[in-house]
């Protein structure tokens, strides 16, 4: 392994401030491995450069945290808020991550190869998010833009009160919350879907999938919709 | 008129009949702008001793009394300095037209003290005017962005609002334009429902790794402040403090909002009075009073108001309504506009329906060119500076060269209610109602 070039931070040796305050300070093109992360909250938060960070284990919250312009990997699980709020650039988790997985984020690309807990895509804002296997309940809850893939199940309240994200699933949602609904999946789908799989190196079919987004019931006050609420 | 003798109900009053019939006519709940309309136990029943045998006033023109005050030296490399204790509250742009956000940027900056942004992200104005500004980060995370919180002097995490503890927050259609929904991420048009709780953590253990999260993002560098609404002060404090914040900021009931329901706006929550001891106690328990600052707001109206929220404890205050009151709100001079909108100049508090006469609570172009941001920030300078004087008018009398050196021991209360939530004597007695329970 490693790259030619390539800085180490070992994070039995250096803090997470220390990682992060360098990782803040790098240059585009640069190369960077964090080892031993043992789970530690915060790593590679606040990137905002073209650089390519691995992390060769697994990482607890807010893993590359509002993350911009690079690129992160993580060669294990991520913990709660995974890439919150990042706004470009490219994340990719090799094994699972927790709840709340892409939340807020306005942009990039989220993958997670494995399973997500709860509240994956919560209120996201215009990201790609590509998950692998399944994501828990209530998740793309109030999901405002972007596209949400989702390669296995999908567990109860899926979409709940969403506004524009589109979700693509290829397995069953235990339940859709209040105003998500299958939509067709028309040729312009199908070509968008094709392409966030192959970006997220996936080899699922976009034929196996459905369609769901806003039935936009709920985007107007209605006191014929409080039962909704 | 025959001479019978009406008598208005006090259980069902003329405001109370108009509302279930404002009810029975639309099915939906009021919703409105501003704060806590009901009488509640105030600093207007608190009084200041003033100096006497035993203690000795400053000279007012001739002795310093200084107003300026330090935020959130706790933990970050660059605290915050403000010349006076009164700062502007997080207001949203979308609730607020640009012209008000910059007239407030404006006033502030003219007097040194801080402006805070609001739900829906920072505008270009707000940060282009204002020498200090606190980015609030929101549940609702519209329009969040790293490079926000780089440009900012500070960060607030807000947990709730006095006017609605435990509330998301809502922009009603109207005011949902196109700029307003670019930088929510939001359909133009739509009434707009902010989150309530954070997508991404809860509780104190949580928050202590996203304050950590934001630390890192920020190089260690700005303030963190936690914004709570008043209901459980000693514990909220305590627990704020504890997931390391710089500075904590407690919004009594009374403090306004731009768009909440009637009944969330009156019936939850406590009021500001209530706040402060507890919060106080908590940061005095844990040895961090005047370490960790505690800015109050809610129902801020006047230099007594300041000086009794400091004698109490608090490192500093904040103002919303006011402010907005200081650019033009609720002027007289609109009575004809107000009538027109079923409102009169001293009640109007549709903040939520985009039709500001006055340009400030509204994203109409029209209305809101009507506030011109210069004439509105030389207004607040103007109000600023008068709370300042008096806050320092009483600080002077009471023998105080730093109005932060006003101290309980400066006050006692006119009512019983009162001194028993000031934990102040009431007036001409020694009695505490509480005290050593
Ligand atoms: C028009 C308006 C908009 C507000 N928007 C926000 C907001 O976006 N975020 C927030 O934390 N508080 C918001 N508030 C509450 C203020 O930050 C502050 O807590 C309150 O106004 C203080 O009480 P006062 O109005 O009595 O001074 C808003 C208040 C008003 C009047």
């Amino acid at each position: 392994m490693g790259v030619l070039n390539e800085e180490v931070v070992d994070l039995h040796v250096s803090t997470v401030r220390e990682l992060n305050s360098a990782l803040h300070k790098a240059h585009d093109g640069e190369h960077w491995r964090v080892t031993n992360p043992g789970g530690a909250h915060n790593v590679a938060v606040g990137i905002d450069s073209e650089i390519d960070v691995v992390i060769d284990g697994h990482v607890g919250y807010f893993a590359a945290g509002m993350h911009q312009k690079g690129t992160v990997t993580i060669e294990g699980s991520a913990g709660t808020g995974l890439a919150e709020n990042m706004m470009s650039g490219r994340v990719h988790v090799k094994g699972n991550a927790s709840q709340s997985a892409g939340a807020t984020a306005h942009g990039g690309l989220l993958v997670i190869d494995g399973t997500t807990g709860a509240r994956c895509g919560i209120s996201m804002k215009g990201v790609d998010i590509v998950v692998g296997g399944n994501v828990g309940h209530m998740s793309a809850f109030m999901a405002q833009a972007g596209r949400l893939v989702i390669c296995g199940d999908a567990g109860d309240s899926l979409g709940d009160s969403i506004y524009e994200t589109r979700i693509y699933l290829k397995g069953q949602a235990r339940s859709l919350g209040s105003d998500c609904i299958e939509k067709p999946m028309r040729e312009e789908h199908l070509a968008e879907l094709a392409e966030l799989l192959a970006a997220a190196g996936r080899t699922e079919s976009p034929s196996e999938f459905r369609r769901y987004g806003s039935a936009r019931t709920l985007y107007h006050f209605h006191s014929e919709n409080s039962s909704a609420y | 008129m025959t001479d019978r003798a009406l008598r208005e109900s006090a259980t069902f009053d003329r405001a109370t009949i108009r509302g279930i019939q404002r009810a029975a006519e639309t099915g939906i709940y009021h919703i409105r702008g501003a704060g806590a309309k009901r009488a509640l136990p105030h600093f207007d029943d608190l009084l200041f001793l003033g100096a006497s045998m035993s203690r000795y006033p400053l000279e007012g023109y001739r002795e310093r009394c200084d107003t300026d005050v330090t935020l959130g030296a706790r933990h970050a490399s660059k605290p915050i300095h403000l010349d006076i204790p009164i700062t502007i509250a997080g207001m949203s742009f979308g609730a607020l037209s640009a012209n008000a956000k910059e007239a407030l940027g404006r006033g502030a900056s003219a007097v040194g003290t801080s402006t805070t942004t609001g739900d829906g992200g920072m505008t270009p104005e707000e940060r282009g005017h204002s020498k200090t500004l606190v980015y609030q980060y929101l549940p609702s995370r519209y329009g969040m962005n790293p490079d926000a919180i780089r440009a900012a002097d500070a960060i607030e995490i807000v947990l709730g609002q006095g006017a609605k503890p435990g509330g998301g927050g809502m922009l009603l259609g109207q005011k949902v334009t196109e700029r307003v929904a670019g930088m929510r991420t939001l359909p133009v048009g739509i009434d707009q429902r902010s989150a309530a709780r954070h997508p991404d953590w809860t509780g104190p253990d949580d928050l202590t790794i996203k304050i950590a999260e934001l630390r890192e993002l920020t190089d260690w560098e700005k303030p963190i402040f936690v914004k709570i609404g008043a209901s459980r002060p000693y514990y909220d404090t305590q627990l704020a403090v504890k997931a390391g914040a710089d500075v904590v900021v407690l919004d009594g009931m009374q403090g306004g909002t731009a768009a909440t329901q009637d009944v969330f706006i009156e019936h939850v929550g406590i009021p500001t009075l209530a706040a402060i001891p507890p919060a106080v106690e908590a940061l005095q328990g844990l040895g961090v009073h005047r370490e960790v600052q505690l800015i109050v707001s809610g129902g801020i109206r006047t230099g007594a108001d300041v000086a009794k929220a400091l004698a109490l404890g608090a490192d500093a205050v904040s103002i919303g309504t006011a402010a907005l009151i200081a650019l033009g709100d609720n002027a007289p001079e609109l009575e004809d506009e107000y009538q027109k909108l079923g409102s009169s100049a001293g009640f109007y508090d549709d903040w939520q329906a985009g039709r500001d006469p006055a340009g400030i609570t509204t994203q109409d172009p029209e209305l809101s060119a009507r506030l011109d941001p210069i004439e509105g920030g030389r207004r607040l300078a103007n109000y600023l500076r008068v709370l300042t004087l008096e806050a320092q008018t009483i600080a002077r009398a009471c023998g105080k060269s730093h109005v932060l050196n006003l101290e309980p021991e400066d006050l006692v209360a006119l009512t019983i209610e009162s001194a028993a939530m000031a934990r102040v004597p009431l007036a001409g007695t020694s009695w505490i109602p509480g005290a050593g329970l």
